[in-house]
């Protein structure tokens, strides 16, 4: 640590080694932005850390914050770990990052009005056709169906990751159903209730009108003619990890939580099923994925669906939030065209870059990636939640070998892109604090126009040297912070 | 917009019921703890079998309805439905499905309890320990009882909950003058002595009705007496008459305040049950046939039930 930087309290064992620090930069001095929590955490001894991280967890427990991992017999609530020291963005990074958000937004709501439209940027050859008409989730049901206000992708959230450098880099859009936002205003209150003496007189942005902004823009994409629409929650039930997440932003939004056995379609409408009769319903915000919506359209073994749900909406009687079919813009293929989509629909540079990506679907990209499959991150297209990855330096010779075939079986299927060392941030982690990589995901919502929640998800890695973020394989969660 | 779903009606319902059905559970067992002893001065945990009707599947998995069995069998066994730990996990899996409805401090405080059930060891579940154990029951049910009392919001949601309370109420009073007064008439029959006060005392207690039957009936202790209290006191919160009154009234909120149609009307049939409660000559035939008082109470209750399902709970007829 180099001179002049003297850490107290339980910062004073910390160093950040060769990242970017979120709490202490490139580690010369301490950024003006982090100053006042640097002291503020000077003055906490590790034990009182320790204490307050304890209660915290045990409250996370208590109140039900949990996910749920279900085996054969029995069912087992566990909890997101919480890290207690926050990740803390400036003013200026977060207005940079909130344009980036908007801009990104914007062009993949253009790609998928386009791609189930005219087709344009299909003929124009920015992207291969087959690669969008052939992908997965393309969805030719979709093709010259109206949406409200254009607008496909009414949540969003956007992977973000810093370099070395210190810069953002997106790392995946996700467009279909993301989750997490539940932890962000939940760790929020968290902080509230177990820091507040960490907290007082900073200047932090809120997050806890989530469900507030995400209610109004589901109501400004009602069908037309529903003056007082009706929205609900369409969940696959409580067996769902997401489960809590889904009780939660019923709650925020004071809407009805329900499952596809409370809905009902007839003459193309929906009905939810009420102790008065049958209610007519407007707005669908649905945690269930386009495969199981409706087995009329999709897999007819879905239980979780409302048969007929697919025609009252190409219809236009009811809405559907996200839109059937927009995991085909947040493909991990099309992901590596997203700087040419901006640029094709916005005539704008890209505000945030992509990580530099490499397509094995294409020849260049395939004969780069098995060049230097030990120095890359190879990532299957199809797998979502970290799995199926390989970390190149840190792969056996027999796993990059095995990695290495099966690319060559199906090299559309598999993306490279370089190593990032991902930013670290401080964590407590049994009686030290230490560093741990992170990643970000904020959150936008999009009705007429498109709302940023300020700041979002900070997933940290909790094994040590691990830059795997997700919390099916060791991951937490942090506040995060937004400075006024 | 105000809306209920109909799942939710239901799920709010049984939420209800399996929270009462935990507690009187804890004071029958805390109460046969306590004061009921059979002839050799014994306790008499068969009694505890006989009011569940759970004499098939208690002795399919034990051979003797000791204490030990019978603490185990009704507070902590998972397999057996009826327990204690049963009632409070199914309460609380219908209360997540409703998280969204209810306050966090209702599901919260569910979850706790819930939690420190399942923590409980061998050591805990000893007759040593029992007093302590339902106090400890009764004490979450009551929590329970009084968070959603001052949390939840009173609208029909309010209403299905204090329904589903009430007519689990009325079913464990209804079966528990069942046992006692068969038991009653087969004491009386075998033995010149008759039931002595101790008997009825204890009976008060587990329902805890008996220092509001001392109030009332300063003098003595006559099963009648006791009986008449249980099944027609206004005032008495687990009389029979009590609860009906209750149903009978969340019935009409939800047909009057609510707009809610019944159909048929299944206030009507509350209100049915009312009168024919209220009848002089019922203490008369409880005494003489106590059994087939409650079977005819307990089936129109599941009447009441089912019209209760097919009005609001969508269940097809």
């Amino acid at each position: 640590m180099p001179a002049g930087l003297s850490l107290r309290g339980s910062l004073a064992g910390y160093r950040p080694g060769p990242f970017y620090c979120e709490m202490l930069g490139f580690g010369d001095s301490v950024p003006a932005h982090t100053a006042d929590i640097v002291k503020r955490l000077g003055k906490v001894s590790i034990p009182q850390l320790r204490r307050r991280a304890r209660d915290a967890e045990a409250e996370l427990f208590n109140l039900g914050i949990t996910f749920t991992v279900y085996s054969q017999a029995n069912s087992t609530d566990r909890i997101l770990p919480f890290d207690v020291i926050p990740r803390v963005l400036s003013p200026s990074d977060w207005q940079t990052l909130e344009a980036g958000i908007r801009q990104r937004v914007a062009a993949l709501n253009l790609l998928l009005a386009d791609v189930y439209g005219k087709q344009r940027i299909l003929k124009d050859k920015i992207i291969p056709p087959e690669l969008v008409l052939g992908n997965e989730n393309y969805r030719p049901q979709m093709k010259g169906v109206k949406v409200a206000n254009g607008t496909y992708v009414h949540v969003c959230g956007i992977d973000l990751v810093r370099d070395e450098k210190g810069e953002f880099r997106v790392l995946e859009d996700n467009a279909r159903t993301p989750s997490g936002v539940s932890y962000v205003v939940e760790n929020r209150h968290l902080m509230l209730r177990s820091f507040p003496d960490l907290m007082e007189g900073v200047g932090v942005r809120p997050v806890s009108d989530y469900g507030m902004h995400l209610q109004r823009a589901l109501r400004e994409v009602a069908p037309g003619g529903s003056r007082d629409p009706n929205v609900v929650l369409l969940s696959p039930g409580f067996y769902n990890s997401a489960y809590f997440e889904h009780v939660f932003l019923a709650r925020e939004m004071g809407v009805p939580l329900v499952e596809g056995r409370d809905l009902v379609v007839d003459n193309d409408r929906v009905y939810m099923k009420t102790t008065g009769g049958l209610e007519r319903v407007h707005v669908i915000y649905r945690r269930i994925n386009d495969d199981f919506l409706d087995p009329m359209a999709f897999r007819k073994d879905s239980l979780l669906g409302v048969p007929g749900l697919m025609q009252a909406y190409v219809k236009g009687k009811v809405t559907l939030a996200n839109a059937v079919g927009t995991g085909v813009a947040d493909d991990k293929a099309i992901y590596s065209y997203m700087p040419r989509v901006i640029r094709y629909f916005l005539g704008e540079d890209p505000i945030i870059a992509n990580v530099e990506t490499h397509i094995c679907g294409e020849r260049e990209g395939l004969a780069y990636t098995l060049d230097n499959l030990d120095k890359l991150v190879i990532k299957p297209v199809g797998e979502a939640g970290g799995y199926g990855i390989v970390i190149g330096p840190k792969a056996t010779r027999a796993e990059l070998e095995e990695c290495r075939a099966k690319i060559k079986a199906d090299p559309a299927n598999y993306i490279s892109q370089p190593v990032i060392s991902l930013s670290v941030s401080p964590t407590l982690i049994g009686d030290k604090v230490e560093p741990r990589h992170v990643d970000l995901r904020p959150f936008a919502v999009t009705g007429s126009d498109t709302w940023v929640l300020p700041g979002g998800l900070t997933r940290v890695a909790l094994p040590r040297g691990s830059l795997v973020v997700n919390s099916s394989q060791g991951g937490g969660s942090k506040d995060t912070w937004i400075l006024e | 917009m105000n809306s209920l779903l109909a799942r939710f009606a239901e799920n709010t319902f049984w939420l209800a019921r399996y929270m009462e059905r935990a507690e009187n559970l804890a004071r029958i067992l805390d109460v046969t703890k306590t004061f009921v002893r059979d002839r050799t001065g014994g306790q008499d945990w068969l009694a505890v079998v006989e009011i569940n009707a759970d004499e098939t599947p208690f002795f399919e998995r034990y051979e003797t309805a000791s204490a030990r069995h019978i603490i185990n069998f009704y507070i902590a066994d998972r397999d057996n439905p009826t327990s204690i730990i049963s009632s409070v996990r199914a309460a609380r899996e219908n209360a997540r499905s409703l998280r969204h409805l209810i306050s966090t401090e209702m599901w919260s405080h569910l979850n706790r309890f819930y939690n420190a059930l399942n923590r409980l060891s061998r050591s805990d579940l000893t007759v040593a320990n029992l007093s302590n154990l339902c106090e400890r029951i009764k004490l979450g049910c009551q929590a329970h009882v009084g968070i959603t009392e001052g949390t939840l919001y009173r609208d029909q949601v309010w209403c299905f909950y204090h329904i589903g309370k009430y007519l689990e109420r009325a079913d464990q009073i209804s079966r528990f003058i069942d046992t006692k007064y068969q038991h009653l008439k087969r004491v009386e029959a075998s033995e010149d002595s008759p039931v002595d006060a101790g008997q009825w005392s204890a009976v008060l207690r587990s329902v805890a009705g008996y220092q509001a039957f001392r109030r009332t009936h300063p003098r003595g202790m006559r099963g009648e007496d006791v009986l008449r209290f249980l099944l027609h006191d206004p005032d008495f919160s687990r009389s029979i008459v009590f609860c009906m009154t209750q149903i009978h009234q969340s019935l009409r909120d939800l047909k009057q305040r609510f707009k809610l149609r019944q159909d048929p009307d299944a206030d009507k049939e509350a209100k049915d049950i009312l009168d024919s409660l209220r009848d002089r000559t019922l203490v008369g035939q409880v005494l003489d046939a106590p059994h087939a008082f409650a079977d005819d109470f307990q089936r129109r209750l599941i009447g009441l039930s089912d019209r209760l399902g097919h009005s609001y709970f969508g269940w097809l007829k």
